[in-house]
Formats: C-alpha cells, sequence, structure tokens
C-alpha cells in the first residue's frame, strides 16, 4: 500500500519535471522520427520479403528504436540526481527505496507511450495504414518493453561513477541490440548466421510480433512468441534493475 | 530537573571503503553520546570522516562495524523508523534545480507520508518560518546561496525530527547569510526542541554555536569538549581562540608544518 503511494508521489513529481521540460518530449525522439520521414519512403518501393506495406514493418521497428534508445538512456537522469544529492535527500525518508525506481520507470512508461502515439500518427500521414486494435496491442508492447529497459537503465546508474561510463555500457549494449534486432529492416533479409545471431535477441520476437499486429494478425506463433520474449525480458529487467538499483546504495 | 536524555548514542562505529588501490579506512571507531536539545559541533580537517560518520548515522550508509541508536532507534536494525525521525541536510544540499520550492517542500512532506493537504500545509508553515514565502514559485535554481540553504533546511524539517544533521551548512555562504543561518540553527532548537549535529570548517562559527565540540582526525576522535573547556586543555586559555586549539588538537599548526612551495 505504502509502495503505491510512494510511487505515486515520485511519478507524479518526475511527470511533471517531463512536462516542464520542452526538451523532454523530443528526447530520444528525433532518431526514429527522422528514420521514419528520411529513410522510411526510400522502402515502398522495395520488396521487404514480408506481407504487408512497409510502414506496417517499418513503424513497428521505429516504434522499438525509440523505446530502446529513450529507455535505455534515462539513467542520465537519475545520474544528475545522484550528483545533486537530490536521490540521498528522498533516501532519508520513510520512503519505500522501490518507489524511487519504479515512480520514475512508470513516468517513463508514460512518455514513451505517448511519443509512440505520435510517432504512429506521423506513420499515418506518410501512408500506414494499420488497424486500430493491432496499433494498441504494438503500444501494449512497448509499454512493457519501456517499463524493462527503463528499470534497467536506472539499475546500471545507480552502480556507476560518471556519465562517461553509463554512455559507455549503455551504447555499447544498445547498439548491437538494435542493430541485431531487425529494426529497421526485417531480419529475413539477413544471411543465415546474422538471422541465427538475432534469434538470440528478446527484442527480434518483440519486433516480429508487432509487425503481425500492425497487419491485423492476432493469434499466430509469432505474435505468441513475441509476447513470451517480451514478458520474460521485462521480468528479468524488473528484477535486475531493482536489485542493481538497491546494492548500489553504498 | 531529570538526567540528560541521550537522543544519539554510538559505539565502535567503524567505516572501511574497498577501493582498488586498498583499503580506506575513513571512520575507525567512533564513540559518541548526544543528548536532547544540544548543538553539536562535529570538526576535523578534510577527509577526517565527518561526512562517512553523518552518512552511516542517517542511514545512507551501511557502517563496515559498529553500533548506534538514533532517537531512540537501532540504526542497523530499525532503519525506517530511524529516518522518520532525522533531517539530514547534505553536503551538496539535494536541490533539484528544475523544481520549484513548493514543489520541493511539498513532495518531501509527501515522501514522509502526509496527506496532501497536510504536505501543503506544512509547506506554508515552513515557509513562512524560514523566509521562504516570497520564493515559493520559483525553480530552485533562480535562488541565491543562502536562499538555497534555507530551503534544504526547510526540507531537513518536514517531519519535525528530533535530530537534525547539517554538514557543512554555511560553506559559501557571505557573512551576513551565515549569521542569519545560525539564527536559524538556533531557533530548530528552541522551537522545534532539536538536536543538531552539524559540521564546519570555520571555527568562529563552532565556537558561536555549539554547546560542545567533537574533533575528529584520520577517522577518530581526538578530542571533544565544550568550546571554552578545549580552548583551556589546548591552547593556554578560555581566551585563545578555537582555531589554535583546533590546529594544536589535529596537530598541524603552523609552527611545526613545513609550508608546501
Ligand atoms: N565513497 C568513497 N569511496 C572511497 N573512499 C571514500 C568514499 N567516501 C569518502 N572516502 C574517503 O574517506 C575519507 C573520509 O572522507 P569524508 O568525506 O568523510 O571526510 P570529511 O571529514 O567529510 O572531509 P571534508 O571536510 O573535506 O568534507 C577520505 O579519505 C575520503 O577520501
Ligand atoms: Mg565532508
Amino acid at each position: 500500500m505504502t509502495l503505491l503511494t510512494d510511487t505515486g508521489t515520485i511519478f507524479g513529481r518526475y511527470l511533471r519535471a517531463t512536462l516542464r521540460s520542452k526538451t523532454s518530449l523530443v528526447f530520444g525522439m528525433l532518431q526514429p522520427l527522422l528514420f521514419l520521414a528520411l529513410f522510411g519512403p526510400l522502402l515502398t518501393g522495395l520488396d521487404l520479403g514480408v506481407s504487408g506495406s512497409s510502414w506496417q514493418t517499418l513503424v513497428p521497428g521505429v516504434l522499438v528504436q525509440l523505446t530502446l534508445l529513450g529507455g535505455s538512456f534515462v539513467g542520465l537522469g537519475l545520474l544528475v540526481d545522484r550528483s545533486l544529492g537530490v536521490i540521498d535527500r528522498m533516501r532519508v525518508t520513510p520512503v519505500h527505496p522501490m518507489a524511487l525506481l519504479l515512480g520514475r520507470t512508470l513516468r517513463d512508461v508514460v512518455q514513451l507511450v505517448a511519443q509512440s502515439v505520435l510517432l504512429v500518427l506521423l506513420g499515418l500521414l506518410l501512408g500506414l495504414r494499420a488497424p486500430l486494435p493491432g496499433v494498441l496491442i504494438g503500444l501494449v508492447f512497448v509499454a512493457v518493453l519501456a517499463g524493462a529497459l527503463s528499470a534497467l537503465s536506472y539499475g546500471l546508474a545507480m552502480n556507476v561513477r560518471s556519465t562517461p561510463e553509463f554512455a559507455a555500457v549503455a551504447n555499447t549494449v544498445g547498439m548491437p541490440l538494435m542493430l541485431l534486432s531487425g529494426l529497421l529492416l526485417p531480419m529475413n533479409l539477413a544471411p543465415g548466421w546474422l538471422n541465427g545471431v538475432s534469434l538470440a535477441i528478446p527484442l527480434r520476437y518483440a519486433v516480429d510480433a508487432m509487425r503481425e499486429v500492425f497487419q491485423g494478425h492476432y493469434l499466430n506463433g509469432t505474435v505468441a512468441a513475441g509476447a513470451a520474449a517480451t514478458a520474460v525480458l521485462a521480468a528479468a529487467c524488473l528484477f535486475g534493475g531493482t536489485r542493481l538499483f538497491q546494492r548500489g546504495h553504498a | 530537573m531529570s538526567a540528560p536524555e541521550p537522543v544519539i548514542h554510538v559505539r565502535g562505529l567503524t567505516r572501511t571503503f574497498q577501493l582498488k588501490s586498498g583499503p580506506v579506512h575513513a571512520v575507525r571507531g567512533i564513540d559518541l553520546t548526544v543528548v536532547r536539545g544540544e548543538i553539536l559541533g562535529f570538526l576535523g580537517p578534510n577527509g577526517a570522516g565527518k561526512t562517512t560518520t553523518l552518512r552511516m548515522l542517517t542511514t545512507l550508509l551501511p557502517p563496515s562495524g559498529g553500533r548506534a541508536e538514533i532517537a531512540g532507534r537501532d540504526l542497523l536494525r530499525d532503519p525506517v523508523e530511524v529516518r522518520r525521525r532525522i533531517g539530514y541536510v547534505a553536503q551538496s544540499g539535494g536541490l533539484d534545480p528544475a523544481c520549484g520550492v513548493r514543489e520541493e517542500l511539498v513532495t518531501q512532506g509527501r515522501l514522509h507520508r502526509l496527506t496532501k493537504a497536510e504536505a501543503r500545509e506544512r509547506a506554508e508553515e515552513l515557509a513562512r518560518d524560514l523566509g521562504l514565502l516570497d520564493l515559493m514559485d520559483r525553480p530552485t535554481a533562480a535562488l541565491s546561496g543562502g536562499q538555497r540553504r534555507r530551503l534544504e533546511i526547510a526540507l531537513g524539517l518536514v517531519n519535525r525530527p528530533e535530530v537534525l544533521f547539517l554538514d557543512e551548512p554555511t560553506t559559501g555562504l557571505d557573512p551576513g547569510s551565515r549569521a542569519e543561518l545560525w539564527d536559524l540553527v538556533r531557533r530548530v532548537r528552541a522551537e522545534h526542541g532539536a538536536t543538531v549535529v552539524l559540521t564546519t570548517h570555520y571555527l568562529d562559527e563552532a565556537d558561536a554555536l555549539s554547546d560542545r565540540i567533537v574533533v575528529v582526525d584520520s577517522g577518530r576522535i581526538v578530542a571533544e569538549g565544550t568550546p571554552a573547556d578545549l580552548k583551556t586543555r589546548f591552547a593556554g586559555g578560555p581566551a585563545a581562540s578555537l582555531q589554535d586549539a583546533f590546529l594544536a588538537i589535529t596537530g598541524r599548526s603552523t609552527a611545526d608544518e613545513p609550508i608546501a612551495i
């Protein structure tokens, strides 16, 4: 009960911070936006080896790109708060320690879903056609992935000493993940070995599933595999993130 | 009158940091008793272990050894109950520059489990008391050094703490703001009945504010007493300066220390 109230307090505080800041809505959104606007039109005439339009393939990929970039770098904000002493100040209150993590994570989920809606709307302008239930299910994937990555990012941020150290780890993990999960072009275009490697990346299953639901296919193995991979990834990230977050307190 | 009631009771407190370069013994065994209503000056040269000790006593840093009881609660067994009863203003302050003054105060109240209405009321009350009323809607980045310190202390007082820990509260303040802060610390004791533990490098300040002074060096307590007491024992008489006593205690007197060029 107190965990819920405390999480609400922290969530409110950081949501208001996001709404105050003019840059925060654009933060993390620029790159996916550019890919959508400047890379998307290149694909319209190509054969991607998948059913559906190129937009039904690209938009889900761009949503996961947004989530991956936006989610994995949220720890930077925590690092700033740590160096200002804000985190320590809050920790010398009875607040539930997990609320400091969950409240912020929840804010990130809301922010990334809102940004995703904007990207989908831009996609519609550019030529995306997708059924509403499919888009909504896609946003659920975004929400779960956002929560997972953001919790992990905060866990990392509690355990590094500097911004460069954080950026180095986040980039080293984030870039290969982004390329290997076939966000921009589907992995079935890849040579066998690359496709094989990407099968070890949970995000790939999430993207493939989102592409299915954007085409209106809800009940098939790809969607089930995507949902399962996303759930397992989220559980692992939340567990790891909270452990790291608490360990980093010393 | 009954015997003074101890509100802080520390025995054998130690903290060692394990670094790749080897262990750092920041605190090597501190015994300390502070009675209710006391203002305790916690002095010592840079790196003596003052901040490390305060971070342990405020539950932020697990001790390597020893035990402590704060406001009647065991530090190790009952950290949440300790947090309910203390306030802490760190060396780095802990303000979010983009956050407004009111919002900082109300959030702090909420974190101390006040209802929304109680938190808002407490924020107004503290703002009135600490001269922050006109600043309530400013972002904290737009406050002067003295105003920031007042807000930081207000945040530490939200829960009407039994013990307030202040780490270098007047560093970087002009003489006027420092004097204001001294008054504030005395008022906190007089009006809120709080016990105050503060660190400082200004010996005139320690002299003016503290009922009792504890000097630490290299993680150990090397002297303890009232300001007058320390001056008499270490600098020849109550008319001497605390500065002389401090230099004699910590062995950093200008006489026997070669000046590095
Ligand atoms: N996180 C840490 N890791 C390793 N060593 C540390 C850490 N924090 C403090 N120390 C070391 O512990 C010792 C005591 O530091 P502390 O900050 O407690 O001193 P202090 O008395 O507050 O000094 P100052 O007056 O400069 O604020 C120093 O040698 C410092 O380098
Ligand atoms: Mg210090």
